[in-house]
């Protein structure tokens, strides 16, 4: 039900992606990302391959990283049908009024490629990467934000607690709904405006839940010293190592043959 | 009158990796009219057994059956059947959402398709049968003790009318004296109402002093499924299960180890006092 | 000395219904005197809204007394500028386990407090692997805490308050919403704390058979300390817990009401064996 929703899942493996600095990784992500829309034709070949590489280098199993995908299916297929539709050009096959063109296929497929690639890249990145990591990364990578007055250390807290937080509300969200099916409420039936009001038996409770934990999160917080960021060590500070050097190197000559690429209109 | 489960298995997530046997082949029938106590501990599927007979959980496989009828064949009505089968979770205070005591009770009532009028008779019934007194009734939920709260959400199940009440651990976290209300108007309901009502818990004294059958859970299974006396008498096979029997049987049995010929099968303090003493008379 | 004092301890809570309105005063806390001494086992037993917690919350410095005063290792904690030396010294477990673990890893949670405290890394590392040890959790290091049992949610809990280095630390219910055996792991690792680092244990419950082992028992009612004394003393007064509606053991029961019926047998009775070798002489 409710609860087989995953966000952000960190798959718990010992691999050199594991073990990347999450700065490292945030960086390739977007570098792969771009390189993603750089591409023209024969560039799909080395973004297939760096993606190989890293899938296979996660040691998580593909079937994970598939499982990413189907949250995005309605939008793919969208994607797809718009554009082999809606580019015009030379038609391939018509049905009825409708064209579909040779360069609305062609367009469709990059797309798609674009976005399975994408998904799947991100993917790799949040099921290497436990989500303390990731703000961890996030909070020094923003650092310089700082100094125009952002609160990224705050930022970064809440982020993480939100994260420990939502699987323990889904699981709530479940209970609470199955508490009101038991005293005969309906989530189901009726029309829009009924539904809204029908979740009100849901919403009301799950936001006095929500209130509660974070009321006693925050007594929680300050029985055990927490005073904002001054002052405070890290227990796992960020420290780049040799590996991550040497992986930014290859995100360089990765990025740098896109860019070429794209020069030489590959 | 009776609820039943007949072989029921219960899969969470069949098919991936997280693939967990929550129930496996359980049959059990609670006839009209009883007070039953079901223990087991955490994730032996006590709860997970409980969510089958008001049909909030589908059995993978056997069947449900409500007064002989099979629950889940073609055109059965399930929300009907949640008002025969009242079933209150853990913490079920949780629940409450309205801004008023006696409406938040309503809500069931209000969803069995009752007039306003018939609503509040029945929620000032069921808050009556509960204990509440009557000045909470407009009063905000949430301005409530822990233990009136509850009690609140138990009437809201009450209200419904049920003829079965399933409660899952409904003293978890209260103090002794919210524990002993609770439980104590509990057993009036039952006798008074005349419902058969069934107690999830964990704790082998409170139920002791209850029940008259007490279905015992481990692994999925059910265990023991028998008198009260009859199952604290396989208390070394309780143990093995992470659960004990209640401190009376203990006494009792160390007590006849050393001698003493005392009733074993005494599990209130009452009855081991009468034992001791008649023990110690006739020494 | 004791490491924790206090002198006519008093608090009220306000209630503010509306604007420009007197509030409403509940007196939560009346005239407590406590000198607990280093190293103690110290339970606190009173049913809810009996002022057991708000007690707690003022060992920690959460809550500030509105009357009296109140030391901890000498240092009184109306004195804001040492609330967080405070807090240090007096680490504090809540009840419910799923509302107080802060990190998404079990030992990054362990080593939150030290990091608040400004402790250098290599130092967080070894006392995040002391604390999991002492409280038997080592083995879950890299688990998520959402996996794991209440029990062991609260023994997290309380790695993550000795990681700290406390002299004392208060658990107000951490039992509370646990199960038989969850209950029984995070007794038996509150004992080793106590017995083996020498950590001062204020233990918060409405279950009598954890305080069974306490050196001393303070019962209260209506912000109120009403009894007090070793487990023995207060348990011998049956009569005076059943009027506040508090628990027995049910073997302490049994003897008294044996020794009502006219069976010889001592006061203050506590467990199986004692019972039995009394009437077994």
């Amino acid at each position: 039900m409710i609860r087989d929703i995953t966000i952000g899942q960190y798959y718990p493996a010992d691999s050199v992606l594991h073990r990347l600095d999450p700065r490292v990784k945030f960086v390739g992500t977007l570098a792969y990302i771009v390189s993603l829309f750089l591409f023209q034709s024969w560039g799909y070949i080395l973004g297939t391959l760096f993606l190989v590489c890293m899938i296979v280098l996660s040691k998580v199993p593909f079937k994970f990283m598939v499982k990413g995908l189907k949250s995005i299916v309605i939008l793919l297929m969208i994607t797809l049908v718009f554009n082999m539709l809606f580019t015009p050009g030379e038609a391939v096959l018509t049905i009825w009024k409708l064209h579909i063109t040779k360069e609305g296929l062609i367009l469709a497929g990059r797309m798609g490629i674009r976005l399975i690639f994408l998904i799947i890249g991100a993917s790799i990145m949040t099921l290497t990467t436990t989500p303390n990591q990731l703000t961890d990364g996030l909070e020094t990578l923003l650092g310089p934000l700082k100094k125009i007055h952002v609160p990224v250390h705050e930022i970064a807290m809440v982020m993480s607690i939100a994260l420990r937080f939502i699987p323990i509300l889904l699981d709530e969200t479940d209970k609470i709904m199955k508490a009101q099916m038991a005293r005969g409420a309906d989530f189901e039936s009726g029309n829009l405006m009924q539904k809204v009001k029908n979740m009100v038996p849901l919403l009301v409770p799950l936001f006095i839940s929500a209130f509660r934990r974070a009321n006693d999160l925050a007594l929680a917080m300050e029985a055990r010293c927490y005073h904002g960021e001054e002052g405070r060590t890290q227990m796992k500070p960020l420290v780049y190592k040799m590996r991550d050097y040497i992986a930014y190197g290859i995100l360089a000559v990765y990025f740098g043959t896109s860019i070429l690429g794209v020069i030489f209109g590959f | 009158m009776s609820v039943e489960l007949r072989d029921v298995t219960y899969t969470y997530s069949p098919g991936t990796a997280y693939e967990m046997h929550a129930l496996e082949h359980v049959s059990v029938e609670i006839p009209n009219g009883q007070f039953v106590g079901v223990i087991g501990h955490t994730g032996s599927g006590k709860s997970t057994m409980v969510q089958h007979f008001n049909g909030l959980i589908r059995p993978t496989s056997g069947n449900v059956f409500y007064n002989g009828e099979d629950i889940w064949q073609e055109g059965y009505n399930l929300r009907e059947l949640r008002s025969h089968v009242g079933l209150v979770f853990q913490y079920p205070e949780h629940q409450l959402f309205e801004t008023d005591v006696i409406t938040d009770v309503c809500f069931g009532p209000k969803n069995q398709g009752l007039s306003p009028e018939e609503c509040r008779e029945r929620a000032r019934e069921a808050l009556k049968h509960v204990g509440l007194d009557e000045r909470f009734y407009e009063k905000s939920p949430f301005e409530l003790s822990g233990g009136q709260k509850r009690r609140v959400a138990i009437a809201g199940v009450l209200a419904m009318n049920p003829s079965f009440l399933i409660l899952d651990e409904p003293t978890a976290g209260l103090d002794p004296k919210g524990r002993d209300e609770i439980l104590d108007q509990l057993a009036l309901l039952h006798e008074t109402r005349g419902i058969s009502v069934m107690l999830v818990s964990h704790s082998m004294e409170d139920i002791a002093r209850y029940v008259e059958r007490i279905i015992v859970m481990n692994k999925g299974h059910v265990a023991f499924d028998d008198t009260p006396k009859k199952v604290f008498s396989h208390y070394k096979e309780l143990e093995q299960m992470g659960l004990a029997a209640p401190q009376m049987t203990y006494i009792m049995h160390a007590l006849k180890e050393r001698g003493m010929d005392v009733d074993v099968t005494a599990t209130t303090v009452e009855e081991a006092k009468a034992s001791v003493l008649k023990a110690l008379n006739h020494m | 000395m004791g490491i924790i004092r206090a002198a006519k301890l008093g608090f009220d809570y306000f209630r503010y219904e509306e604007e420009g309105k007197e509030p409403e005063v509940t007196r939560a806390i009346d005239d407590v005197n406590l000198d607990i001494q280093a190293g103690q086992f110290i339970a606190v037993l009173g049913h809810n809204g009996s002022g057991k917690s708000t007690l707690a919350k003022h060992i920690n410095g959460l809550l500030v007394p509105t009357e009296g005063t109140l030391w901890v290792d000498n240092m009184d904690t109306s004195q804001e500028e040492d609330v967080w030396k405070i807090r240090q010294k007096a680490g504090m477990v809540f009840q419910n386990p799923d509302n107080q673990i802060i990190g998404s890893v079990v030992e990054e949670d362990v080593g939150f407090g030290p990091e608040n405290i400004g402790v250098p890394t290599d130092e967080i590392w070894r006392r995040v692997d002391e604390s999991l040890r002492a409280t038997g959790m080592i083995a879950y290091r890299h688990h998520s805490p959402n996996k794991l049992s209440g029990g062991q949610k609260q023994r997290v809990a309380i790695a993550g308050v000795m990681a700290m280095r406390p002299k004392c630390i208060v658990l107000d219910e951490p039992t509370a919403m646990l199960d038989p055996n969850g209950r029984k792991e995070v007794l038996k690792a509150v004992r080793e704390l106590n017995e083996k680092e020498g950590v001062t244990v204020i233990l918060i419950t409405h279950y009598m058979e954890e305080v069974v082992f306490a050196d001393k028992v303070f019962v209260m009612d209506q912000g109120r300390v009403v009894m007090q004394g070793t487990p023995r003393e207060v348990f011998s007064r049956v009569e005076e817990l059943k009027a506040l509606r508090l628990d027995v053991p049910q073997v302490t029961l049994l003897a008294y009401e044996l020794k009502q019926a006219g069976v010889d047998i001592p006061d203050g009775i506590l467990t199986i064996e004692e019972l039995v070798d009394a009437l077994c002489q």
